[in-house]
C-alpha cells in the first residue's frame, strides 16, 4: 500500500470518475513538438476533448525506453531549443486556462542536472501535479521522493509484466497518485495488439495497492481504450497522439485534429 | 577499498541502477547468478579453461626496451592484451559473460560496440558456444570500422546499424537496451564495459581483472618489485579497470586513466568525460558524463571509436573523487604520434585506443629516472584502425 498519501489533483480525478463510472484517458504529448506554442495549444484542445490527465513529455536526448514515435518526436522538441525550463514555463501557462492534472514524464537526467530541490520547487510553482520518471526505479528515487512529497507532488512509478511480488510491493509503497502498469515487455510504440492478460495483471497490482492503476504502452485506438478501460482505473495513449501530430505536423488546424482523435480515444472510457 | 560497490552498486555516490521497471528483475536475476556462479569451483574452473586455451592467457608482459630507449627515462612494460584471440581485452569479459548466460538458460545474446571489438568478442564466443547473437552498432562506426563489420558478420552475428542520434556508440547502447526491455526473458545483453546498470560494472571488472593478477606476478618475476606506474586508455575504462584493480591497495603504485582528448578538451569536441566532463546519470548508473547545462547528453568525439563514447564507468568516478587514480586526456593527433612511433620502434601496430595509453607513456617516461618502471596496457591491435589511420596520415606514412 502507499506510503505517500498526497491529496492532489491526480487522486481527486480519479475520485470524480470513480463516482462518474468513468475511467481515466491519460493523453501523452511530448512538450515542444513541433513548437512549445502549438503544445500549449493541442494541450487545451485534447483538455476540451475530454482527456483526464496530461502526460507531458520532458524531452531528452537519448530516451532509451521508447520506439521510434517518441524518439522522433522528442528530436523535434529538442531541434527547437525546448529543454525542462521551457516545460515548466509551458505548464505555468496552462495553469491559466486549464485545471487538468498534469504529470511530467521523462528522463532523470535532465531533472538531475536541473537540482533536485530546485525542480521540485519548481515544478510546484508552475502547478505540476506529479513526476514519471522512467530509468528511475524506487531503489534510486529516495531523494527526489522527498523533495516531491514535501511540495504535495505525486511521484508515479511503474510495474511491469515482469514484475513479481516483491516489485509490486515495493512500487506501490512508492507510488502515489496512480501506478502506471505497463503493458507489454518493450518500448512505448503503437501496436496492433494490446498485451495479453491486462485483466489478471491489473488484478494482481491491486493486492498490492489501493492506487488507481492506468495501463500504457501499445495502446492505440478507442476499440482497444474500451477493452482496457474494462479491467483498469484508467488507460495511457501516448504515441497514437503523436503520430497524429506527425501526420498533421504542417497543418494550421493541427490541434483540433489531435483533439478530434483525443475525443474518440475518450469514448472508450465511458463504459457504454 | 575493494569492498565496493555497496549492496545497491553504489561507488560512492556513482553507480547504481538507473533503469526501467521492466529490467529490474533482469539485473537483480544477473545480480544473484553472478553471486552463486563466482564462488562456484565448476564455473572458475570453466572460465579459467578458455581464457588458456582459447583465449591464449596469459598474456605477455613484454620490455619495450626501443620505447624505453627513445623516452629516455623509465622502463616501459606492456601488458600484450593485443595478443588474445580477437585482438584486444575484450573477449576476457565476454567469456566469462557467456558462461554466466549459458548457467542462466539464456541462448539469445545481445550487444552494443563501437570500435567493433567488443561485438567481434561476442560474436566470437556466441559462435563457440552456438547462441544466437545480435549486435548495435552506430552507422558512422560501421563505416569507419567496416573490417570489424565483416568479421562480426563472419561469425554469424546479425549486425544491426543504429540510425538515431549520433549514430555512435551511445546509441548502439540506447538500441541494445531497447532491444533487452523487449526480450529480456530469453536474452542476455552482454555489456562491453564497467558501465551500465550494477551489477554489470563490478562483473566486467572481476573478468577484467585477469590483466592486472597477471600483469602483477609477471612484473615481480621480471624487476623482483611492483612498478611505479600503470597506464591504460579509459573510454568506458574496462582495460584500465582490469589492469589497476589488482593493484589499488598498493600504496605506491601511480595508476593513470588516459581519457581521449580529440581536438582538445577545450574545444569541445574530444571524448575525455572525467576531464571534461560533469556527474549525470546515463545508461544505467550515475557517473561523469558530457552532457549540456540541460542535462542532455552530447557527442563525443575520438579518432578512436572505441573512446568514443560520452559516458565513463562509475567506479573511475569514485577512484577520480578520492584520488586513488588521476585521469588525463591525449589528443587525436598525439595518439597518431603514439601510434607511429610504436610501430617504427617495437614492431607493433597498437589500437588508437591504446595509442593513447603509448602516448602518455612516452611523454611520462621522458621525465621518470632510468631505474622506475611504467606497465603500460596494450589493449588491442590496430588492424581495425588501418583505414583511419591511413586517411590521417594521407601520404605521410
Amino acid at each position: 500500500m502507499s506510503k505517500r498519501e498526497i491529496k492532489g489533483r491526480i487522486s481527486e480525478r480519479f475520485a470524480v470518475l470513480k463516482d462518474r463510472g468513468e475511467k481515466a484517458l491519460i493523453a501523452f504529448i511530448t512538450a515542444g513538438d513541433p513548437d512549445i506554442k502549438t503544445s500549449e495549444e493541442i494541450i487545451l484542445e485534447i483538455a476540451k476533448a475530454g482527456a483526464d490527465i496530461i502526460e507531458l513529455g520532458v524531452p531528452f536526448s537519448d530516451p532509451m525506453a521508447d520506439g521510434p514515435t517518441i524518439q522522433e518526436s522528442s528530436e523535434r522538441a529538442l531541434k527547437g531549443g525546448v529543454q525542462l525550463p521551457d516545460v515548466l514555463k509551458l505548464v505555468k501557462r496552462l495553469r491559466e486556462e486549464t485545471a487538468i492534472p498534469i504529470v511530467l514524464f521523462g528522463y532523470y537526467n535532465p531533472v538531475f542536472v536541473y537540482g533536485l530541490s530546485r525542480f521540485a520547487t519548481d515544478a510546484k510553482r508552475a502547478g505540476v501535479d506529479g513526476v514519471l520518471i522512467v530509468d528511475l526505479p524506487p531503489e534510486e528515487a529516495g531523494e527526489l521522493s522527498k523533495e516531491l512529497k514535501a511540495k504535495g507532488l505525486d511521484l508515479v512509478f511503474t510495474l511491469t509484466p515482469t514484475s513479481d511480488a516483491g516489485r509490486m510491493k515495493l512500487v506501490s509503497e512508492n507510488s502515489s497518485g496512480f501506478i502506471y502498469y505497463v503493458s507489454v515487455t518493450g518500448v512505448t510504440g503503437a501496436r496492433s495488439k494490446v498485451g495479453a492478460r491486462i485483466r489478471e495483471s491489473v488484478r494482481e497490482v491491486r493486492k498490492y495497492s489501493d492506487l488507481p492503476v492506468a495501463v500504457g504502452f501499445g495502446i492505440s485506438s478507442e476499440e482497444q481504450v474500451r477493452g482496457v478501460s474494462k479491467h483498469s482505473d484508467g488507460v495511457i495513449v501516448g504515441s497514437a497522439i503523436v503520430n497524429v501530430i506527425k501526420k498533421n505536423i504542417k497543418d494550421k488546424n493541427l490541434p483540433m485534429k489531435v483533439g478530434r482523435f483525443v475525443s474518440s480515444l475518450k469514448r472508450g472510457t465511458l463504459g457504454k | 577499498m575493494t569492498k565496493l560497490p555497496d549492496k545497491k552498486g553504489h561507488y560512492g555516490e556513482y553507480g547504481g541502477r538507473y533503469i526501467s521497471e521492466t529490467l529490474m528483475p533482469a539485473v537483480m536475476e544477473l545480480e544473484e547468478a553472478y553471486a552463486k556462479y563466482k564462488k562456484c569451483p565448476d564455473f572458475k574452473k570453466e572460465f579459467a579453461h578458455y581464457l588458456s586455451e582459447y583465449v591464449g592467457r596469459p598474456t605477455p608482459l613484454y620490455f619495450a626496451e626501443r620505447l624505453t630507449e627513445k623516452a629516455g627515462g623509465a622502463k616501459i612494460y606492456l601488458k600484450r592484451e593485443d595478443l588474445c584471440h580477437t585482438g584486444a581485452h575484450k573477449i576476457n569479459n565476454t567469456i566469462g559473460q557467456i558462461l554466466l548466460a549459458k548457467r542462466m538458460g539464456k541462448r539469445r545474446i545481445i550487444a552494443e560496440t563501437g570500435a567493433g571489438q567488443h561485438g567481434v568478442a561476442t560474436a566470437t564466443v556466441a559462435a563457440l558456444f552456438g547462441f544466437e547473437c545480435e549486435i548495435y552498432m552506430g552507422a558512422e562506426d560501421i563505416v569507419r570500422q567496416a573490417p570489424n563489420v565483416f568479421r562480426m558478420r563472419l561469425l554469424g552475428a546479425k549486425v544491426n546499424s543504429v540510425d538515431s542520434g549520433s549514430r555512435t556508440l551511445k546509441d548502439a547502447m540506447n538500441e541494445a537496451l531497447r532491444d533487452w526491455v523487449t526480450n529480456v526473458s530469453n536474452t542476455f545483453y552482454i555489456i562491453g564495459s564497467v558501465a551500465g546498470p550494477h551489477p554489470y560494472p563490478m562483473i566486467v571488472r572481476d573478468f577484467q581483472t585477469v590483466i592486472g593478477k597477471e600483469a602483477r606476478a609477471q612484473i615481480k618475476k621480471a624487476t623482483g618489485r611492483l612498478p611505479d606506474l600503470l597506464i591504460a586508455c579509459v573510454g568506458g575504462g574496462s582495460n584500465a579497470m582490469g589492469l589497476f584493480y589488482p593493484f589499488i591497495n598498493d600504496k605506491g603504485v601511480e595508476m593513470v586513466g588516459v581519457e581521449a582528448g580529440g581536438h582538445g578538451i577545450k574545444s569541445g569536441s574530444h571524448a575525455a568525460t572525467i576531464c571534461g566532463g560533469k556527474v549525470g546519470v546515463l545508461h544505467g548508473s550515475k557517473s561523469y558524463l558530457l552532457e549540456d547545462k540541460y542535462g542532455q547528453i552530447t557527442e563525443a568525439h575520438s579518432i578512436s571509436a572505441g573512446l568514443d563514447y560520452p559516458g565513463v564507468g562509475p567506479e573511475h568516478s569514485y577512484l577520480h573523487d578520492i584520488g586513488r587514480v588521476s585521469y588525463t586526456s591525449i589528443t587525436d593527433k598525439e595518439a597518431l604520434k603514439g601510434f607511429k612511433e610504436i610501430s617504427l620502434s617495437e614492431g607493433i601496430i597498437p589500437a588508437l585506443e591504446s595509442s593513447h595509453a603509448i602516448a602518455y607513456t612516452m611523454k611520462r617516461a621522458s621525465l621518470m629516472k632510468k631505474d622506475e618502471v611504467i606497465i603500460t596496457n596494450l589493449s588491442g591491435r590496430g588492424d581495425k584502425d588501418l583505414g583511419t589511420v591511413r586517411a590521417a596520415f594521407g601520404e605521410k606514412i
